[in-house]
């Protein structure tokens, strides 16, 4: 069992909300960093000072939040009517089980029973906007003094693991989070390693934009989840997924909050063959990470994305593979320990 | 000119894949400026010092061209494609395109039964040649520029990559002429503007300039049935009032209307009703500054066929050079 995951999963951090999972990585991080900060919006800015061998400074990033959902109003029947953070499909909310506040009071996001539903009713998508978290209070005043309005909510998924695969919530972006830990576990780099883990990803890369102006990197590496949508399809389809859960961490060329550093991109790739690690291209499109705010703050840095493949993000249980996250792990490090000045030469 | 020009719009440069133009553009504005270095997104950036007395003014002509990213490779070895920056999928059908590595394909769709329709991106293809997907030479996240020779037709000058890479004629040209100059000056290539003026955000961040001014194209209303718009080809360059991301200083808009009436130079007024700049960038960009653009009109922009009149950019050199001579009082 992958403890740090689950750890790492488990724990609750809707954009915004930060707090614990801050604690939780400052607490593991805190013996292998020289330095460490919050800043202002409550980004957890750390330095892993290196052995000096190569002048260059080095951001690697992960957020810690989490989407999720935010308690609006009290109805008079006690249920609580909620506002996303982040971005959903309203269709896998239904019937979910969530966990509400800082108490984590557990809640069900109620649906009608099939029971009662008419074949019209069946047919039609339920808007957000007719949901209800019920915590099983009787009226108006159950909640009080356990649920608020503005608390947050998250799902409620225990971490599992089947074989070579975990089941969870919020590896996007845990999964980055718990190898940046890793990271930082490892021998000092020939350089000093400034790490990030940035609040508010989810509602707009706002955190990194913040940690990278103060961080100003030379070369800065965003670790994320990026959808695996892999499922089987007909013999006439011909087209790629956005990327494949088992081929391996997935390294971007350019979703649409950024075009990656072309030098950074072959030096990744090349890293995976040299060390017989997995890897796969993400297919170039729509999506956006941290990469976008990072590379044009301050005077712009070099930019490479790598993700984790994960089926069903951004709902209740999403699902990894532990090779690749293992190999992710691998990529990153021998990366860092490769990269020289060099890695960013210009032929122009 | 026409030499410079052919050799800059003819030359490969998707947004984020800049390094052949930056290679071409260094050497011919070496000679005028006092420092020239690259930055880490790979704007190119050469600073001529003032004479004293000046601001510190950014002029910014982005060295990147619209394009197209290959997405996934076919069994029968053609390459789907998404779009760098905005590509209008009316503009695509027989076209041609070249790769970094000069490889060149022609882009075709799938078969369209309804004539009265346009199809997507997404039903469009590149096909390089190849028999089948382990033989193609292209690897998915390749950058493909399109391919198309310089058209000369009496004082139109008509290409593949007017915008913007006219802008950067009317830097190189405007460093060639300029000689002394009280301002601080920083002539920024940039990179990645057609993808959301990204290159030039970074720029700005470092140089922090009190004047930012672009140069860029602008459309045209002088069409049949065209957008409603006061710019008309050969009526000179245009300064602009407004666009859907920047309201330009007022005071750098008088000054620039007074340096041409000044100088005899013809202009006009620009309100663009959709589009930006890197004027955009510049002006929010660290502490902001006071952003402004020059702008070349241009016919047919984001096709293979933008077309601008040479003498709207002559008038916009001289513009220019005019601006950067004189005290800039705002």
């Amino acid at each position: 069992m992958n403890e740090l995951l689950k750890q790492l999963s488990e724990a609750v951090g809707v954009s915004g909300q930060e707090t614990d999972v801050r604690l939780m990585i400052k607490d593991l991080i805190a013996p292998h960093v020289d330095e460490w900060q919050v800043d202002p919006m409550g980004n957890l800015i750390a330095i892993k000072k290196g052995t000096g061998a190569v002048d260059l400074r080095v951001m690697v990033d992960a957020h810690m939040d989490e989407v999720g959902l935010m308690v609006t109003a009290v109805e008079t029947n006690g249920t609580f009517k909620f506002a996303p953070v982040g971005g959903f499909d309203d269709r896998a909310l239904l019937g979910k089980v969530v966990q509400v506040g800082s108490k984590r009071v557990p809640g069900v996001i109620g649906c009608q029973p099939i029971h009662l539903a008419t074949t019209s009713e069946r047919q039609k998508i339920v808007p957000r906007s007719s949901m209800r978290i019920d915590i099983g209070s009787a009226d108006k005043d159950g909640g009080k003094g356990k649920v608020a309005v503005g608390d947050r909510a998250a799902f409620l998924t225990p971490y599992e693991e089947l074989g070579r695969v975990a089941l969870g919530k919020a590896f996007d972006d845990r999964a980055g989070c718990a190898i940046l830990i890793e990271l930082l576990r490892q021998p000092p780099y020939p350089f000093d390693l400034v790490a990030t883990f940035t609040v508010q990803e989810e509602v707009g890369l706002r955190g990194a934009q913040a940690a990278a102006f103060r961080v100003q990197p030379d070369v800065a590496f965003i670790l994320d989840c990026t959808p695996a949508y892999d499922l089987p399809v007909p013999p006439h389809v011909d087209e790629s997924p956005n990327v494949h859960l088992g081929r391996g961490p997935a390294v971007y060329v350019m979703d649409r909050s950024s075009i990656q550093d072309p030098r950074l991109v072959s030096y990744l790739l090349r890293t995976a063959a040299e060390n017989d690690l997995r890897v796969q291209v993400r297919r170039p499109g729509g999506g956006g990470t941290n990469t976008g705010s990072i590379q044009r703050t301050a005077g712009g840095s070099a930019v490479a994305t790598v993700s984790l493949p994960g089926r069903y993000l951004h709902a209740p249980c999403s699902m990894i593979d532990l090779d690749d996250y293992d190999h992710m792990r691998r990529l990153l490090e021998a990366a860092l320990r490769g990269l020289t000045p060099a890695v960013l030469n210009r032929e122009s | 000119m026409n030499d410079l020009i052919k050799k800059l719009v003819e030359a490969y440069g998707p947004s984020g894949f800049e390094d052949q133009m930056r290679a071409l553009i260094r050497p011919e504005i070496e000679p005028y400026v006092d420092e020239i270095r690259v930055d880490p997104m790979g704007n190119l950036i050469g600073y001529k010092k003032g004479t004293g007395g000046g601001l510190k003014v950014m002029i910014a002509a982005h060295m990147d061209e619209i394009g197209l990213m290959v997405t996934h490779i076919t069994r029968e070895g053609f390459l789907r494609f998404t779009s760098i920056g905005g590509v209008n999928p009316q503009t695509l059908l027989g076209n041609r395109v070249q790769f970094a590595d000069g490889i060149t394909g022609v882009v075709y769709s799938d078969r369209n039964t309804n004539r009265s329709t346009v199809f997507g991106l997404e039903k469009h293809y590149i096909d390089v040649g190849a028999a089948d997907r382990e033989s193609c030479p292209v690897p998915v996240g390749a950058a493909a520029g399109f391919a198309r020779e310089m058209l000369v037709q009496g004082e139109r000058l008509i290409s593949k990559a007017m915008d913007d890479r006219i802008g950067c004629v009317v830097a190189i040209e405007t460093l060639k002429k300029l000689g002394d100059s009280p301002h601080e000056l920083y002539f920024v290539f940039s990179v990645q503007e057609e993808v959301g003026v990204r290159g030039a955000q970074a720029a700005a961040n470092a140089i922090h300039p009190d004047v930012g001014i672009a140069l860029d194209v602008t459309l045209t209303g002088d069409m049949h049935e065209g957008v409603e718009m006061a710019v008309r080809l050969g009526d000179g360059p245009a300064i602009k009032a407004k666009d859907s991301g920047m309201i330009a200083h007022t005071g750098l808009v008088q000054l620039m209307k007074k340096r041409a009436e000044e100088t005899g130079i013809p202009y006009q007024i620009e309100v663009l009703t959709g589009g930006s700049t890197d004027a955009r960038a510049m002006q929010i960009a660290g502490p902001g500054c006071a952003a402004g653009c020059l702008s070349i009109p241009c016919r047919y922009v984001h096709s293979q066929s933008e077309t601008v009149d040479r003498r709207d950019v002559e008038g916009c050199v001289a513009l220019l050079t005019e601006i950067l001579r004189h005290p800039i009082d705002l």
